[in-house]
């Protein structure tokens, strides 16, 4: 069996490349789960207000909120292209 | 007290029916008085599965508007003694269907029976969120496959946090993972989910694994659950999936490949 994939030219299986993408998508939706509903509008809204000064791609913005015990931080994360 | 069960999984297709009208057939074959509802308002098939749409006089939405009582609507089911099942309305006005009405036929079926099955729709609008309101455990039916893991997986969320469990603080929903249309010869190859990849993934306890099978098709022909069919792979899955819902340990089966003998490559394998 090696040895035929090593002749097909050593293809991924593409149930590992499924669990792959699956682990990171689920790892992303759970992150969102306790989110309050405003965030993915306030995430499109900021990124329109930077969109205003800087070109950045859709994907160069990152918002999370963590909770503690008693306070919440909201974490903004922007790549900017390098100018 | 009944205990009531939710089939759900966001996605459409993966066999939520199906599972849902075959544990509620084990749960009554098991002496379990069950009913089984059909919460998909506006396409209703759970009666076609079980074989009793053309015994359909009055539904869920029904009982609900108070046209009809809760007898009336129930369908005794002709197989199993124990068996009643509450189909949807094919009305196409899906706010027919509402929180207060479900929880007073809810109500008022948890003194008669011991298991109410919730079938619910696909997707994650009304009638998907009202069927794993009120429930006490959910069975979340999931394919190897990318679309209906990632869907399980938002279902999840939803009964974390949108159920009277989750709103009320009490012990949160118990989580059942079933697998379906589970093919090992396609897992042996490389190209298919394995079923501990999918438990790893979505992180809740299996309580079933069903593969992929011809006899589910030929169930769903005939109107007869596939449980009935006990010398199919797929109905002794189903049972077994039953007696760990009733609390039994049962080693788990159909999952390994079996590669075939020159026997039965010459002649074709057994008819499963």
């Amino acid at each position: 069996m090696k040895l035929l994939d090593f002749l097909r030219g050593e293809r991924k299986k593409s149930a590992s490349v499924a669990k792959e993408r699956l682990q990171i998508i689920v790892a992303h939706q759970r992150g969102q789960r306790d989110q309050p509903d405003y965030m993915p509008m306030l995430e499109r809204e900021l990124l329109e207000v930077i969109r205003r000064y800087v070109k950045v791609e859709q994907d160069a913005i990152n918002i999370s909120l963590d909770r503690d015990d008693d306070c919440s931080v909201l974490e903004l994360n922007v790549t900017l292209p390098r100018s | 007290m009944a205990k009531i069960i939710v089939v759900t999984s966001g996605k459409g297709g993966v066999g939520k029916t199906t599972s849902a009208a075959a544990i509620a057939t084990g749960l009554a074959l098991r002496g379990n008085k069950t009913v089984v509802i059909d919460f998909d308002v506006g396409l209703r098939n759970l009666d076609l599965i079980m074989g009793c749409e053309r015994r359909v006089v009055y539904d869920l939405v029904n009982v609900i508007q108070g046209d009809a009582g809760l007898n009336q609507a129930m369908i005794r089911d002709k197989r199993v003694e124990n068996l009643h099942i509450l189909p949807a309305s094919q009305t196409r006005d899906k706010d027919a269907l509402t929180s207060e009405g479900v929880e007073k036929i809810l109500d008022a079926l948890t003194e008669d029976f011991d298991f109410i099955i919730c079938d619910s729709p696909a997707g994650i609008e009304r009638g998907a969120q009202l069927a794993m309101y009120f429930a006490d455990e959910a069975v979340v039916v999931t394919n190897p496959e990318v679309s209906s893991v990632r869907d399980s997986d938002r279902i999840l969320g939803l009964l974390s946090s949108k159920t009277r469990r989750a709103e009320q603080n009490r012990d949160p929903v118990k989580e059942h993972l079933l697998i379906t249309r589970y093919n090992p010869s396609r897992v042996d190859g490389g190209d298919m989910l394995n079923l501990d990849d999918i438990c790893e993934i979505l992180a809740i306890d299996l309580i079933g694994l069903i593969p992929e099978s011809e006899a589910v098709l030929r169930a769903s022909n005939q109107g007869i659950p596939v449980t009935h069919d006990q010398k199919s792979d797929a109905g002794q899955a189903y049972t077994d999936t039953v007696s760990r819902l009733l609390g039994e340990t049962v080693p788990l089966r159909f999952h390994e490949y079996q590669k075939k003998g020159l026997l039965s490559r010459v002649f074709g394998g057994g008819r499963r």
